[in-house]
């Protein structure tokens, strides 16, 4: 192949010595690339296009005011009821418990990964984590449904147990499912931390235990921050486990983690999955709560990367 | 040295708890570890009898789809961000930020936007097993981009260097170096994102993955289901003898998709002490 400038044979050379030659294939596989790379524009513009009419629709026949204030979420009911609270308390629920067993369970993982295990053990456990962090949702959900929520009534038989779903036993179920999640983003905010830091608080005296929670935890605030944010999108948006172990069934607006509830989520695929026919209104608020969903980890997810960013340009 | 005991309980409540979920499926459904249940079709009269054959034949066709969907996407998307995105230009910082975010929007919301756009709306392809590869394509979308640009990422710009400086062009240089040299990394990342998508039940729930079917499904018509959707409504049934059939399918499903995993967690390891070295 010819190189830039050279002669072209037999043709006139058109074009002058040094001048690059056009380079056609690049100019049409770059675009190709680009189009590949909008693809995930467009599906979140799919996303929204497919949320917003419905919502409209929805809204103009149920005031916003019992939307969001109303406390009897019956949607398929004869006399149905819109009001959002019983789901959205259930899916917070959800985020409140789970994060309260991933959060302690994740960090402390984390800090051993990070600060205390020998590269040796690091190297088995941490793609072990990796591999676990794979196991499907619905694997995890039947594991809490068929095997966790005995257990529970049998080690707790002093609680008020009843019928065969507990938004508790669901939500830890879903703190296992988040502790990889969260032990792996705090252990790359924590191993991003310079060394030299950590080393000049040893040279002044310091034990491992002060170096770790006094230098290491504080530096790595951002990431630790990001991943309880990362892990409470995920709990929010989970669906699988809440819709077997917590129940699809009875909206109720109650804080008792021995009973079950019913999530976002779950009232999106339990209601899905039923007979219902585009154009009802009951078709319509999947769509509305999908929507209130959607915003929720949209958010969520915006902070964390955020929270992200701020480590990794504080150190690099 | 309480605190070491602290980490020692918090990192073994981690591994226990996970690892517990593998050894329960043995034991709960161990009983029910046989060719009938890989060969069987779906039953709601007779559970001893009923297996997961068109349900895994279900997977094996949305599968597929969702590879041929997302190599040639996937690759293209991080081959554009890391080789000719320039971030300083707004429209690619927003792709950035939109595949970031894009990865944490929550299954469920994908199969709204395969029930609302896919099966109904503007593609119209109805309950067929195709609109199941279309939603879980998009679903594992950011995954494969993600990895797929940290392996191009890792490919050292000597190689780049080395290949201008002969004369190639941009392209001829990305598609003879950085791409084979990315391949390990490309690859890590295909089989975590299929593994994600063998798994994934809820987004299925709603493109039409729920039917009860007995025969063998085909990609554009009729109904599908893939095995966790199985799983999910074989457990559904109060009768023990269905969920001792769901949890041996959790020991298929686990077995698959934990062994797609361990492939993809040691390609990578190895494939990164290869570029370090």
């Amino acid at each position: 192949m010819p190189g830039p400038g050279a002669p072209s044979g037999d043709a006139p050379a058109r074009r002058p010595l040094g001048a690059a030659r056009p380079d056609y294939v690049g100019k049409v596989v770059k675009w190709v690339l680009f189009a590949c790379a909008s693809v995930s524009v467009a599906a979140t513009a799919a996303i929204v296009a497919s949320l917003v009419p419905a919502t409209v629709r929805f809204l103009s026949q149920i005031p916003i005011g019992e939307f969001v204030t109303g406390t009897l979420w019956a949607p398929g009911f004869a006399n149905p009821s819109f009001g959002v609270w019983p789901i959205v308390v259930g899916s917070l629920m959800v985020v409140v418990m789970s994060l309260s067993v991933a959060l302690p369970v994740g960090l402390l993982s984390a800090i051993y990964l990070s600060e205390y295990a020998p590269a040796r053990v690091r190297k088995i456990i941490k793609p072990t984590l990796e591999v676990l962090e794979g196991i499907p949702t619905v694997a995890i959900g039947l594991f809490a449904f068929l095997f966790l929520r005995p257990l529970a009534e049998t080690l707790l038989p002093f609680l008020p147990w009843q019928g065969p779903f507990s938004v508790g036993v669901a939500s830890l179920a879903v703190g296992l499912l988040i502790v990889p999640l969260i032990a792996s983003v705090s252990d790359d905010a924590m191993r991003a931390v310079p060394r030299s830091m950590r080393e000049a608080a040893y040279a002044l005296g310091s034990s491992k235990l002060k170096v770790t929670l006094r230098i290491v935890l504080p530096a790595a605030i951002s990431g630790i921050v990001a991943a309880i944010v990362l892990g409470a999108s995920r709990a929010v948006g989970e669906t699988m486990v809440v819709l077997l172990a917590a129940g699809a069934g009875n909206p109720q607006l109650s804080f008792d983690p021995t009973k079950g509830v019913q999530t976002i989520t779950a009232y999106i695929a339990g209601t899905a999955t039923g007979d219902i026919s585009t154009g009802t209104l009951t078709y319509d608020t999947i769509f509305a709560v999908g929507a209130m969903l959607f915003l929720a980890t949209f958010t969520l997810n915006m902070i964390a990367v955020r929270f992200v960013r701020r480590y990794r340009e504080v150190y690099e | 040295m309480t605190f070491r005991a602290l980490l020692y309980l918090g990192l073994s409540f981690a591994l226990v708890g996970l690892a517990s979920i593998v050894v329960w499926a043995l034991i709960a459904g161990g009983a029910r570890l046989d060719w009938n249940l890989l060969t069987g079709v779906p039953s709601t009269i007779d559970p001893n009898q009923a297996g997961y054959r068109p349900a895994l034949l279900g997977t094996l066709y949305v599968i597929g789809g969702v590879i041929v969907l997302i190599l040639p996407l996937g690759v293209g998307a991080a081959v554009y961000m890391e080789e000719y995105a320039d971030s300083t230009k707004w429209w690619n910082r927003l792709i950035d930020v939109n595949i970031q975010n894009l990865a944490g929007v929550p299954s469920i919301v994908f199969g709204i936007l395969g029930l609302a756009f896919i099966v109904r709306g503007p593609l119209g392809l109805g309950f067929v097993a195709a609109a199941g590869s279309l939603t879980l394509a998009l679903l594992v979308l950011p995954t494969i981009i993600l990895s797929a640009r940290e392996a191009i990422r890792a490919v050292p710009s000597s190689v780049r260097d080395a290949s201008l400086a002969l004369g190639a062009t941009q392209w001829q240089t990305i598609r003879h170096q950085v791409l084979p040299a990315a391949r390990p990394g490309i690859l890590t990342g295909l089989i975590l994102s299929v593994a994600r998508a063998v798994g994934e039940a809820a987004p299925l729930l709603l493109v039409g993955a729920t039917v009860f079917v007995t025969f063998d499904p085909r990609l554009f018509s009729g109904g599908y289901s893939t095995l966790p959707v199985m799983i999910f409504q074989y457990a559904s049934r109060p009768q023990a003898d269905f969920r001792l059939l769901a949890a041996a399918g959790v020991i298929v499903m686990l077995a698959l998709v934990l062994a797609m995993n361990a492939v993809a967690v040691w390609l990578r390891n190895r494939y990164e002490e290869q570029l370090s070295q």
